[in-house]
Order: structure tokens, then sequence, then C-alpha cells
């Protein structure tokens, strides 16, 4: 960051924001976890409203805002709203925020009986029938994947947005990354379902590094063909209904990851009628 | 005629998650203290119904992204019960290291960032560095060593992906953990004054009579596996623990809170229950370094803590160092097993305190029940019973500044919030209306 670091006094410092809606706080603590750049990036920055990080709290508006988490009950809609009109430019990081996160399993189920399923006392609990993503309610500038983000990401985001540059991310899918650390193919050698293919890249190819198949943290990538995949996992041998699990996990609300599920799950339904 | 008033803190800094502060007074009459969570609930424990047991540990991660190797050991343990697997020793002794990281990145986190600010009566990590900035930029150093070690062995930090029940997807490459050893042997130098500075802070003299609770091994000191033990009574097995511990709904809180099952009276968990009950278990450099920070153990004053936090960073970096130095690469890293129906549970420490799952899975390997119960869910009552004690100390006729120090001693605890709620939504202030 030392290009940045003579930016000049605080006043003139662009300020950043980082809000938290229905979430781990993994995202957030990415920023934390930038140890080697944390403190550079808060001589360049105005850290304005960060509840995990300082107890300094300013109002708005905000130059740069960070939203984690996904949009679960009426409240947290209508505090989306005072959150956009107060963000000059809206970043929302990881999959809560922009699929709907892992607690948009709601959207398949009965909320009343997920509610008595955990709350002795459900009346006390305020909640929405679904979980959806930032995007779903307000304008977002700038979407950054993952569950959870890529740190480095992040910082490279926030560097173009300070250095005045649209940012970008990488949107190739994992299997290109995997083939440049020179795995075996997970599915090609053991048959295990892999997302890889459909999954954007971010992660680094971890899980097919560590003999796993992809689980699909960064969401879908672009220009895929999610059917052909699916397609051939289930010629292959893969049970439908352990792929719907697949594809419906942390990023369970984003296409085609969405409509590969409901379609299986479809088929599995009709078969077993 | 005594004035009846409000004390609210809207929103709790420095804490993971996100949840408020309330205090009624009649004049210096405590009439309520709530720690309210008002955390959006996200029902894990109703959406692991119907899916694979080999998903849980993913899936639980997300409860957390800071302890989320804490509800990975959890439910690897729990299911590994319900599945009748035993894991080899290689096994059991690389889940230790992986706890190790978590520690490290955790107490490290806490104890410059979020933590120790307090101290010298500033906003945040970052403005600490302005006055400290050998120690926070060590503090960032060890935190950074933590979150390598869950990289080699967990693939990443945050959300690890090499868990599974029955072991690891994959055991680390020798060479990969050993590179970390230069970077550890310096952290155990750096974790040891790191502990040394943290007992020179200024401690208010408040101390309680606390139920400590925390899991106790014979051989070593408790991460995965032991009784759960308590300061004032009898250990007991973790397959007991819902039989004496019980978790219960209030109102104004999106967390279960939880209780002695008898009564529901409260108790303690976390670094300091864990030292004051596994104080000779500690490695010998941080047993040591126990006497010489000037505590006569137990100790009951919840500010210090940060020390005991301190004595588990460098009982983490030791035994880290000995793990990694002896570890040789093995085969299988993961025991087969066949999915059959049973129930298991486990109880392990997380950073912030003892963690607990249960699960039932049926014959085809899916999870049709669930229960979680994380740290601060145990601990929310104790915090409330804390504060009612602690605010006569620190009404003097400034309200904000009183605020400011209840929130003081909620953060000792290095309250998770997101952990807590099942997962709230809270109302705060009936009590104006009323």
């Amino acid at each position: 960051m030392s290009t940045m670091q003579q930016t000049p006094a605080s006043e003139t410092k662009p300020t950043l924001a980082v809000f938290k809606f229905a979430s781990c706080d993994g995202c957030q603590l990415s920023l934390l976890d930038a140890e080697d750049e944390l403190l550079a990036v808060a001589g360049i920055v105005d850290i304005a409203y960060f509840l995990e990080a300082t107890s300094r709290i300013k109002d708005g508006p905000y130059d740069i805002t960070l939203v984690e988490g996904s949009i679960t009950t009426p409240h947290d809609e209508r505090r989306i709203q005072e959150v956009r009109q107060q963000s000059k430019y809206l970043i929302t990081i990881g999959a809560c925020a922009t699929a709907g996160g892992i607690q948009a399993l709601r959207n398949w189920a009965d909320i009343e009986d997920f509610t008595q399923a955990v709350y002795a006392s459900p009346q006390y609990i305020s909640t929405l029938a679904t979980s959806t993503a930032i995007a779903d309610h307000v304008p977002v500038d700038f979407e950054l994947r993952g569950c959870p983000i890529n740190q480095f990401q992040l910082i490279e985001v926030l560097k173009s947005l300070l250095a005045g540059r649209q940012p970008r991310t990488k949107t190739h899918c994992v299997c290109m990354d995997c083939k440049q650390r020179g795995n075996v193919c997970i599915t090609v050698a053991t048959g295990e379902p892999c997302l890889g293919p459909i999954t954007q890249s971010g992660c680094g190819a971890i899980c097919p590094t560590y003999n796993r198949g992809c689980y699909g943290c960064f969401g879908p990538a672009a220009q895929t063909h999610a059917q052909s995949l699916t397609d051939h996992l289930v010629r292959e041998g893969a049970a439908p209904a352990q792929l719907v699990q697949l594809l419906r996990n942390f990023n369970s609300a984003a296409e085609p990851f969405l409509e590969q599920g409901n379609r299986l799950e479809d088929a599995v339904n009709l078969k077993g009628r | 005629m005594a004035e009846a008033r409000t004390i609210k803190v809207e929103a709790l800094t420095r804490v993971e998650g996100e949840g408020g502060l309330f205090i009624r007074l009649d004049g210096d009459r405590i009439e309520d203290v709530k720690l309210s969570i008002y955390e959006p609930p996200r029902f894990f424990e109703a959406f692991l119904r119907g899916r694979r047991l080999e998903e849980v540990a993913d899936i639980t991660a997300r409860i957390c992204g800071i302890c989320p190797v804490a509800y990975q050991m959890s439910a690897v343990h729990a299911l590994e019960m319900a599945q009748g697997v035993t894991i080899s020793p290689e096994i059991r002794r690389l889940r230790r290291l992986l706890y190790c990281g978590e520690w490290i990145e955790s107490h490290a986190l806490h104890m410059h960032l979020l933590h120790a600010p307090d101290f010298a009566g500033v906003d945040s990590g970052i403005e600490l560095a302005e006055h400290f900035p050998d120690e926070v930029n060590r503090g960032l150093r060890l935190k950074k060593h933590g979150n390598e070690l869950l990289e080699v062995l967990g693939g990443r930090a945050i959300h690890p992906i090499n868990v599974a029940v029955g072991g690891f997807y994959r055991a680390p490459k020798k060479d990969d953990l050993l590179a970390l050893l230069p970077d550890f042997e310096w952290g155990l130098e750096a974790a040891i004054e790191t502990a040394r500075w943290v007992a020179t802070l200024t401690f208010p003299d408040f101390t309680r009579a606390y139920d400590m609770v925390a899991l106790q091994h014979p051989d070593e000191y408790a991460m995965n596996e032991g009784a759960i033990a308590s300061t004032s009574g009898k250990a007991v097995a973790v397959t007991d623990y819902e039989t004496h511990y019980e978790e219960f709904h209030v109102e104004h809180s999106t967390a279960l809170h939880s209780g002695r099952a008898n009564g529901h009276a409260s108790y303690h968990v976390g670094p300091l229950a864990r030292v004051n009950l596994n104080l000779d278990r500690l490695t010998p450099r941080a047993r040591q370094l126990a006497d010489e920070v000037g505590i006569d153990w137990p100790c009951w004053n919840p500010f210090q803590a940060i020390i005991a936090r301190g004595l588990e960073l460098v009982h983490a970096y030791e035994e880290a160092i000995e793990i990694i130095r002896d570890y040789q690469p093995f085969a299988p890293s993961r025991i087969d097993y066949e999915h059959h129906t049973g129930a298991g549970c486990a109880a392990t420490e997380a950073p912030r305190g003892l963690i607990y799952h249960r699960y039932e899975v049926d014959d085809a390997g899916l999870v049709t029940f669930a229960k979680i119960v994380p740290p601060t869910s145990q601990n929310q009552q104790q915090i409330e019973e804390d504060l009612r004690d602690w605010l006569p100390r620190v009404l003097h006729g400034d309200d904000s500044q009183t605020a400011r120090d209840c929130e003081r001693l909620v953060r000792c605890y290095d309250p998770c919030i997101s952990c807590s709620t099942h997962f709230l939504k809270l109302t705060i202030d009936r009590g104006e209306s009323s």
C-alpha cells in the first residue's frame, strides 16, 4: 500500500463503513485478517463505522461501504435502505450478502417449523420467511463473492477504488486454478462430484488440492453451462439428491445453482412418486 | 424523589456480531440489566436436519467466522460418536494442532484489537497502535501465525475445508508444517512477552464467586476431549451435559440462555475457567509464566481473562511447536465408516469457552436432529449478573461513561454474538413504556 500512504490528512481521507446483516462475521474479519495491510489501510481511509473493530462511530454519509450479511428480518429490510442512502459506493462482501448465504435454506422450508425447531418461545422471534441478497433490496455497486471472501481480493478492491479505478475480480472457474496448481481432477479420478467447473475462482482451488470436491463457496462463475455438469455427474453415478444438497449450501439462491438445484429436486420427486 | 432512567448501548463495539445493552435504573437502584442480542436468527439447527452428516462440519463452521474450528471439531467428534468411529492418535494430535491455530488467531485478535484498547482508554486496536506500536504489531504477527497454521492444516483460515468426519481430507505435508517452525519459535517468545505485557495492565479490583466450567483431561490441557469440570462441584461426563446444564429462551435475546439444570443458576465458561481448572496441565513455559504474572490462582476477576488468554497463547505456541516437530505423515488421513442410525454428542473448548453439539442421524447418514450450545449463550446470563454487581461501582452521574464501563466488562468475555444466536431478535426497552 506504500504508494498510497502519502494521502493527505485525516479530514480529507475517504470514509469507510462496514455494516453487518445476517452473517457469521467472517467476511468483515477478513479485513482484520489482512494483518500486513491493516494499519496501512487505516492510514489512508477514515474508518468511520466498523463496530467489530472500533468504538468510534461517525455518522454518514460514507464514501465506501462494505455490507456483510443477508436480509432476513423486517428491521433489516428497512436498515439496508438507510445504509444505501448513506453510502456513495456500496460493496457487498460474501455469500450471505451476494446470494443470501446458508440461511437462505429457509427459502425452501416453512419458517414456522424452523422457528419452533430452534426456539422454545417462537413468539419472541421476528424473522422473514426468506433470506435474500442485498442486491434484491438496493442497488449494489460491486459484489465480492466467497464464503468467506478472499482478503487479497478485498484489499485489491479497496486499493482500486482509492486509486480511482473500477475494481475487478476474476470470473473464471475454479477448474482453471486447479489445473494451474497441477491437481489431478477429483471428479475424473474418483467420480466424486465437484462444482469446480461452474464455481467462480477466488479460493485458490483449495478443496481439490485437499482431495475433496469443490462445494461452491464462491458461487457461480461467468458463462458456465451448469446443466452439462449436473447431467455428467448424474451419468457418472452421483445421486441427484446429493447434488441438490451440493448446489444448495452457501450460494443456494444464486443462478444457476438455484435452477439446477430445483431441477434436480423436481427429478428426484418425480421419480419418488 | 428517585429518578427512573435507562442507559442503553445500542450497539456493542469490539465484539463479534451485534448486540446491545439495556439498563433500567430507579435512582441508583438497578431495576433491569439485559444483554440484548439482536443478531438475526439463522436457524442452523433446523436446516441441518436432512443434510448429509459429511456436510455438517462445513455448515456449522458458518455459524462463526472467528471460531469455525470450534464448530467443526465439536461436530465431527459428535458425529464420530454417532457412527462409532475411533480416530487414530495421529489424527487426534493434528486436531489439537488445528485448535492451537484457532486459539492463537482468536486470542491474539481479542487481546490486541478488541480488549486491550479498553485499558488504554482508546477506541480501537488501530488507535492503540499509535500508543503501543510494538505491542500491536507483535500482536498482529501472532494473529497471522495462527491464520497461517490454519491455512496449512485447514486449507484456509476462515471456514477451513480440510476437517472431515473420521479425520482430515488430506494429511499435511511435512515440509509445509516445518516451514512454519521459525515463525512459531519467534512467536513463542513474542507470546511470552505479550502475556507479560497484559499482566502489567491496571485491572479493576472486582472479583465474583463464579461457578466456572471447562473441560478437564487427566493428561493434557483439554481442548477436544475431557470431562466437564466445574470449580464448584464434581466433573460430569459430556454425555451427561444436558442433565446438568440447560438452555432456556428469554424474550430479549435471539440467543438461548444457559444455566445449571436445577434453577438455571449462571455459570462462567472461557479461558479463565480453563486456566483455573487446568493450571497444572499448561505447557511448561505457560505454567511457569502463570506464577510470574502476579495472580494467586485461581483467579476470580473477569477483567483478568486477558491474562488467561495470554497464558493460553503461550500454551498454544508451545504445543503447536511440539506437534509440528514430531510430525510424520501418516495414512489413512481419514478413518472409514458405514452409515448407521445413531446419536452422539461432544464438547470442545472454543477460544471463548465450552461448546456442545449433539446430533442424531439415520441409516442413510442424514441428520435428523441437531443441538448446538455455543459458549456465548452460556455466558450471557453470567454477564448480566456481573453487570448488576459492577453497576454500583460505575454509576457516577455520567451515564455515557457508565455505558462505556459496562461495555468493558462485557468485552472481558470475548462474546461472540454471531455464534450465540441460534440463532435472536431483541426488542430493547419494554422498560420505558411500563
